[in-house]
């Protein structure tokens, strides 16, 4: 019971901080860290103390002190299922699906006739429960990461097509006449004008197909996988009531997850660092 | 509706390609068998045999089609266990599955929604809560939160929660977080004239919310609302996956994939589209009635 009350003792005292900090210091850029830095801490506290000091089974939530001993001693383990699902899925299926999409939305971009009709139905298909396809997937490209990674293709497909197609409609009348005026070709005028404005439409499919890239990779590994990789390591685990491993899988997925992002929103800080969204932010 | 033509063209194309890869795929097993029984088989042999086999590596289109309608129109109304002839949904129907997903769609959806908006209202109003949560709630979006589907089911039932609620508990998480981030972002949506216009009558602070930061939100909610409630219905069919769900279009897909069952996961997964599409439509209907109501269709 200590445990639990000394928990909420500290949420309080941390709640009632973050308050004073936010009220006096909501422009200095460390507090802005730290504020949101602090209540995770807080919740990880509240966690620990609570699952403690009610004595709350392992099996029904590890407290993460056991989560991160559990990281700590199947790194290996870890690291083998990090490689199985993430790099060669998620990842092949993530460039190969949305490589397909750009040179899609690329060929079909001299008919406006064929976009009117795409642009509808894939943002229909967009909104599909595609997920649904893993099990087909993987009757037809195996257990191994070749029908992962199709599942992923078909995942991102999609929203970063959708994407594309809007984006390479995005240049305004004076700036197609403006290249008009300079007699630059169809291609002269696609590479310099029209994909660059693409750039900010296109970040925007690829950071959503990032965590689509993910849960494919994952959920296709429920319906049968080598016996390494993530997805399967969580269903065996979960087999077995071994919640601090399905715990440190989750970890591992949620990193990966928002390092995937925060590289796709690096590299789209350099690529389109003349948006607005992107100017005036040091 | 000028673009109802082009359309149909590639809903068209894309049939014909669902074809093509069905003779293309299907055709390798077809000259297995002829190849087994010694005989010769024609191109037109293949084709007739490709397009009807029981456990084709891709069904066509019309086998699919004749699947859906045998699995809902027909099991309910002429089978012996359907709704006419025992007054309750036969358990082999899609509508029977269906029905068993979309009520755990709609539970968490619900759920998640409420949750979301309230937190939206927190949030807008304190500052704390704004720096100390909103970091998280965008740092969760790039996490695959459906990786935890298996566990929250299994944990829950091994404390005895079953059936419906721990579905819907990971529909609402899937809807939570884009209700959230849309209307934080619609109570945000008046500008500074407006709010100072409000100051100006003295406006209380629940004024201001229920007379300019509602109204102006509703749009980014059904914007929201739309993203949100195609991610219920994901989280309730992957949360059907885990052995031991009987019912729901989840539990429809994986025993087809036991047993091999294309057919019948192709019937499951368009029976899963199609509710999909019709949860949607729903909210965009209701949509431009609202808006149109409220004088602000675009």
């Amino acid at each position: 019971m200590i445990g639990a009350w000394g928990a909420l003792g500290f949420w309080v005292l941390a709640t009632l901080a973050n308050v004073w900090l936010a009220k006096r210091f909501s422009h200095n850029r460390l507090v802005q860290l730290f504020i949101p830095a602090l209540f995770g801490v807080t919740l990880l506290v509240l966690w620990e103390g609570i699952v403690r000091g009610l004595n709350v089974s392992p099996v029904i939530l590890p407290p993460p002190s056991m989560i991160g001993a559990r990281i700590a001693s199947s790194l290996p383990m870890l690291w083998t299922d990090f490689n199985q699902t993430i790099l060669k899925g998620a990842l092949s299926g993530y460039l190969m699906g949305c490589g397909a999409a750009v040179a899609v939305a690329v060929a079909v971009d001299r008919s406006p006739f064929l976009q009117r009709g795409l642009l509808p139905v894939g943002n229909f298909v967009a909104a599909l429960p595609i997920v649904g396809i893993a099990p087909i997937l993987v009757m037809w490209f195996g257990f191994d990461w070749q029908s992962k990674a199709a599942v992923v293709v078909v995942m991102v497909f999609f929203p970063v097509l959708v994407n594309m197609v809007a984006g390479l409609k995005a240049t305004d009348a004076l700036q197609r006449d403006q290249m008009a005026t300079w007699s630059a070709s169809y291609w002269q005028g696609l590479v310099k004008l029209r994909l660059p404005a693409a750039m900010p439409f296109l970040f925007n499919g690829l950071k959503i197909a990032t965590t689509l890239a993910l849960i494919g990779a994952i959920v296709a590994e429920f319906f049968g996988s080598p016996t390494r990789g993530m997805g399967f390591r969580i269903s065996t685990a979960v087999g077995q009531l071994d919640l601090p491993l399905v715990w440190a899988e989750i970890a591992v997925a949620a990193l990966a997850g928002s390092a995937f992002y925060g590289l796709v929103a690096l590299i789209e800080k350099g690529v389109t660092f003349w948006h607005p969204s992107q100017r005036g932010r040091a | 509706m000028k673009s109802v033509l082009p359309i149909l063209t590639v809903l068209f194309a894309l049939v014909l390609i669902w074809y093509g890869a069905a003779i293309g795929l299907n055709a390798q097993w077809t000259r297995d068998q002829a190849a087994r029984a010694g005989v010769e088989v024609s191109f037109s042999d293949i084709l007739s045999d490709t397009l009807s086999q029981a456990r084709p590596k891709l069904p066509a289109p019309h086998q699919v089609a004749v699947e859906l309608y045998q699995s809902t129109w027909d099991e309910e109304v002429n089978g012996r266990r359907g709704i006419v002839a025992t007054g309750t949904l036969s358990n082999r129907s899609l509508i029977y599955h269906g029905w068993v997903t979309l009520s755990a769609t709609m539970l968490g959806f619900a759920f998640g929604t409420g949750l979301g908006i309230l937190l939206a209202v927190g949030i807008v109003h304190s500052k704390a809560m704004d720096m100390s949560f909103m970091p998280w709630a965008i740092a969760s979006q790039t996490v695959p939160i459906l990786a935890i589907a298996p566990m929250v089911i299994v944990v829950l039932a091994s404390i005895g929660i079953k059936g419906l609620i721990p579905k819907a508990i990971i529909a609402a998480y899937l809807s939570f977080f884009p209700v959230l981030v849309g209307m934080v972002k619609g109570f945000r949506a008046p500008d500074t004239m407006q709010l100072d216009l409000l100051k100006t009558y003295n406006a209380s602070r629940f004024g201001t919310f229920w007379r300019l930061r509602l109204p102006s939100s509703v749009p980014y909610l059904f914007a929201s609302l739309k993203v949100g409630i195609a991610a219920a219905l994901v989280g309730t069919i992957v949360g059907e996956l885990p052995a031991g769900a009987s019912a729901g279009l989840g539990a429809r897909l994986l025993s087809g994939s036991y047993y091999g069952q294309t057919i019948q996961i192709w019937a499951a997964l368009l029976a899963a589209a199609a509710l999909a599409a019709g949860l949607v439509v729903i909210v965009g209907v209701i949509e431009r009635i609202v808006l149109g109501r409220m004088g602000m269709r675009s």
